[in-house]
């Protein structure tokens, strides 16, 4: 705490990054309870001193919110097979880690403080074979593990795995290329589909009238049936359109094989999505399941059919961007239909026109689906899109899976949740509707403090995810964080975590552009470091002293803000695509915390002296780990090359007169003047640097679930301007520079 | 005639209060999880145009009958409401959506507007009654 309130004069102190990543803040909690506490990766809160009062949070002007991703892929998961599931008698909490025993028969719930009886079962510790001792058992030991549920958990028997995918096949669409792809990669992952003997599977295709395909065991070829009624979609046979997998493999493979041929020569350039949806809803309604949706151009038929509604000389507007928030409810309509069913939708949006995502993307975003988007897909023209396609399918088809999830989020007594952020359906207060839930899906909820908080040392937070597995299992992953409540603004900043408090805003500004306007939702994240700054100058500081102080907790507030307020999402001044907008909108609420950091903040670093000092050692390689740069031209030099790391894009720029030494060495070039304009591929070479680059790349791609694209850029690269535009602290046309942002803040503070 | 407009008046703003006892009680059950998100913005929605030809038509009949006081006590209720429909944007389904109900307060927002509203009405019925009861005896 004490080094977390060190005072840091922003205008005079310039090297703010650490040297390696940002660590969340550890909650001052006893020894023993910290480090059974939660890991922050799933888990984490935007203060982790939790204040006492509402008028105490009000006064700290920091948003109080929790940001979890719970679904992750953990390598270690304890799982639980009990017939008891020990739940607190009022509030149904789990049993969890920070409950109190009042002596060996009686449990104190954490959440709402009811005195329970522990159940004759639990005395028993299977794990340590001892009799009496229940805060030994697994489930007091862990903050995080998974219940196998029993019966009284399931409304129905556990659905199968149920995967249908609709194509669209339109002239557009067969050009693009992208029919190969998905067949291709369908083919290769057949078998790493997730799910049991049970699993089933069904194909639609459309242009302006919907295909299904009967893929019935017996029928020497799969058999498409056409329906052409858009107006009025049926289903021209009752089964045998969704067909258990592992029966009819051949068929489906054939159907496949043959899917891109058969559309080769369409010329059909309408496209009826609306009425595709809705015959995947009617197919899917009676098992539930999940809906993988290619789309390739604006809807143009039938029910849910768009117009173009953007204007290319507003893209690069100053004031306020239209058309954010959806132009129909259909898509609404229809998610919340298949949230009731258990059916979650995803959509791959392919295309180089508008496609009105923001209408488009609400048929995701209510069903607790995803959004994928590939503006400009095209097989020819763009090489390292089709690479990242095909990875970014091969983990979407083989990632964990959970069927008919509910998440409920549960705090103590005297807390509450107000708002809820990310893909998913509110059912009814604090339950959250997920049709699907998949591993790279994060949420975020913002709280209040209903009740002043006196008397108690510390709060917690469970999140209880109900799902279904792959296999056919009902399970429960129950998560728990515990924080201590204070009572002094002090406490309040030095617990601070600044990278979570941007992501809640970054959220937060997103609901306010939609609802209101883009600049409100600037002025806002402007307004939110001005306020707390301001907050902590009057009522922490004791000396006051000329230029811009702020706790070392938050000094890189100010900068992530300005890189939010540069961000595609909310940047004006610079021409950005509508489309582009509105997909940097949905990453920022969908991506757990980790994603939504690098797509705001990307990281720099230098890479053509690359050493093993301070090297990772992980499974036999040693991984490099250059200092964070700042970003900034100044920080870029002529005879280097730098590798920039923005989540879903890597780039390598390479100064102009770049040590030789690593052009050769790594790059496999005799000189600057022959690095090619769009080269993605670090040459795999027999040298120690290029060894070390490619294990450095390698190990920054695989700590992700997507696949991030590597351009190479030097100085007439097509693709140079998106790398500066990333240099947050430059001052560009129609943005500050980040000396001339705390200026500003500064006026703002100190009036 | 005085009295037979305050008559429809009454019967009107009856009307108006039980509509927003509904409101309340339907509002109050999504609250303490006896209905879900859906039903209870569906059952809301269905009576929103209603409740705005109601209040509208109170409204016009004391303009009409030139009763300015009560006129303008009803005028800012009446605008309001076509305010509200108004406002509405294109993506949501109707002045309560099931999607955005939980966010941001919406509920306790409505909520508090059902509970002013039922205090309104229960004010002009009040009003009503006794400019009926005055005009049937000035007879």
């Amino acid at each position: 705490p004490l080094l977390a309130l060190r005072v840091v004069n922003l205008l005079q102190e310039r090297n703010l990054l650490p040297l390696g990543p940002v660590t969340p803040p550890t909650p001052c909690l006893p020894q023993d309870l910290q480090k059974i506490n939660c890991h922050p990766e799933v888990f984490r809160s935007t203060l982790t001193s939790i204040p006492q009062t509402q008028s105490l949070l009000n006064k700290a002007k920091l948003p109080l919110g929790l940001l979890l991703h719970p679904f992750k892929d953990l390598s270690q998961l304890p799982v639980v097979t009990s017939s008891t599931i020990v739940r607190c008698r009022s509030c149904r909490t789990y049993i969890n880690p920070f409950v109190t025993f009042l002596d060996q028969r009686r449990w104190k719930c954490n959440l709402c403080y009811r005195v329970n009886d522990v159940p004759e079962e639990f005395m028993y510790n299977p794990v340590s074979r001892s009799y009496g001792e229940p805060h030994k058992r697994p489930e007091v030991q862990n903050a995080t593990l998974e219940f196998i549920a029993p019966s009284e958990y399931m409304l129905r028997p556990p659905q199968p795995a149920v995967y249908l995918i609709v194509l669209d096949v339109s002239h557009n669409a067969v050009e693009t290329g992208y029919l190969d792809v998905v067949c291709q990669s369908l083919l290769e992952n057949i078998n790493a589909l997730p799910g049991d003997s049970r699993t089933k599977i069904g194909f639609i295709t459309f242009d302006s009238t919907i295909h299904f395909y009967n893929l019935q065991e017996g029928l020497s070829q799969p058999q498409m049936l056409i329906v052409s009624d858009i107006e009025d979609i049926f289903l021209p046979t009752p089964d045998s359109l969704l067909v258990n997998l592992n029966e009819c493999k051949e068929l489906v493979q054939d159907l496949l094989r043959s899917l891109p041929q058969m559309f080769g020569k369409t010329m059909e350039t309408q496209c009826a999505l609306g009425p595709a949806l809705q015959a995947a809803f009617k197919l899917l309604s009676a098992t539930g399941g999940r809906v993988s949706v290619f789309q390739t151009q604006l809807p143009s038929l039938g029910v849910g059919a768009l117009k173009s509604r953007e204007d290319p000389n507003q893209r690069a507007s100053a004031k306020d961007i239209q058309h954010l928030s959806p132009a129909t409810d259909f898509y609404k309509k229809l998610a919340l239909d298949c949230s009731g069913q258990q059916v979650a939708v995803d959509l791959f949006l392919l295309s180089s026109q508008y496609c009105d995502l923001a209408s488009l993307g609400c048929i995701s975003r209510y069903s607790a689906g995803s959004v994928y988007y590939y503006p400009s897909y095209h097989q020819q023209h763009n090489p390292a899109g089709v690479e990242c396609f095909q990875k970014d399918l091969k983990r979407y088809l083989t990632r964990k899976i959970g069927f008919e999830a509910v998440m409920r989020i549960r705090c103590s007594k005297g807390l509450s949740i107000h708002t809820f952020h990310g893909n998913f359906f509110v059912r009814s207060t604090d339950l959250l509707s997920l049709p699907n839930v998949n591993p790279d899906a994060g949420f975020a909820v913002q709280m209040s403090i209903e009740e002043n908080l006196v008397d108690m040392q510390s709060v917690s937070f469970q999140a209880a995810l109900l799902y279904t597995s792959s296999k056919g299992e009902r399970r429960i992953r129950v998560h728990t964080m515990c924080l201590p409540v204070v009572n002094s603004l002090s406490d309040i900043f030095a617990g601070a975590d600044v990278q979570a408090i941007t992501c809640l805003l970054a959220s937060m500004a997103v609901d306010r552009s939609v609802t209101a306007s883009l600049s409100d939702a600037r002025d806002a994240m402007t307004n939110a470091s001005i306020d707390s700054l301001t907050s902590f100058r009057t009522s922490v500081l004791t000396i006051q002293q000329p230029g811009l102080l702020a706790p070392a907790c938050l000094r890189l507030f100010p900068l992530y803000i300005l890189a939010l307020l540069k961000q595609k999402a909310f940047r004006t001044g610079t021409s950005t695509r509508l489309d582009d907008r509105v997909f940097a909108m949905c990453q920022l609420k969908y991506q757990p915390l980790a994603y939504v950091m690098l797509m705001i903040h990307p990281a720099l670093y230098r890479v053509d002296d690359l050493t093993d000092e301070g090297a990772l050692n992980v499974s036999e390689r040693t991984i490099p780990q250059p200092r964070v740069q700042q970003l900034s031209v100044e920080k870029l030099s002529r005879d280097g090359a730098f590798l920039m790391d923005a989540g879903s894009v890597i780039y390598l720029w390479i100064g102009r007169n770049c040590n030789p030494n690593f052009l050769t060495q790594v790059l496999g070039l005799p000189n600057y003047a022959a690095v090619p304009l769009n080269m993605n591929m670090l040459p795999e070479l027999d040298t120690a640097e290029s060894q070390r680059t490619r294990v450095f790349v390698g190990w920054l791609r695989e700590q992700r679930p997507f696949f991030p694209i590597l351009h190479v850029i030097r100085d007439e690269s097509p693709l140079k301007a998106s790398f500066l535009q990333n240099m947050i602290e430059d001052r560009t046309e129609s943005a500050l520079s980040y000396y001339e942002f705390l200026l500003h803040i500064q006026q703002q503070v100190s009036k | 005639m005085e009295a037979a407009v305050f008559i429809l008046s009454l019967v009107d703003c009856c009307a108006l209060i039980f509509l927003a006892v509904y409101f309340v009680i339907t509002l109050s059950d999504l609250e303490c999880d006896y209905i879900n998100a859906r039903a209870c913005c569906s059952k809301l929605n269905r009576w929103v145009v209603p409740e705005l030809v109601g209040q509208a038509l109170a409204t016009v009949l004391m303009l009409v009958s030139l009763h300015w006081f009560v006129f303008l006590l009803n005028l800012p209720v009446a605008t309001w409401n076509m305010y509200r429909v108004w406002k509405v944007p294109m993506g949501n389904m109707g002045v309560f959506d099931p999607t955005e109900i939980h966010n941001r307060g919406q509920l306790k927002s409505h909520m508090k507007e059902s509970m002013i509203k039922l205090g309104f009405h229960l004010l002009c019925f009040f009003i009503y009654l006794y400019s009926m009861i005055l005009a049937l005896i000035n007879d």
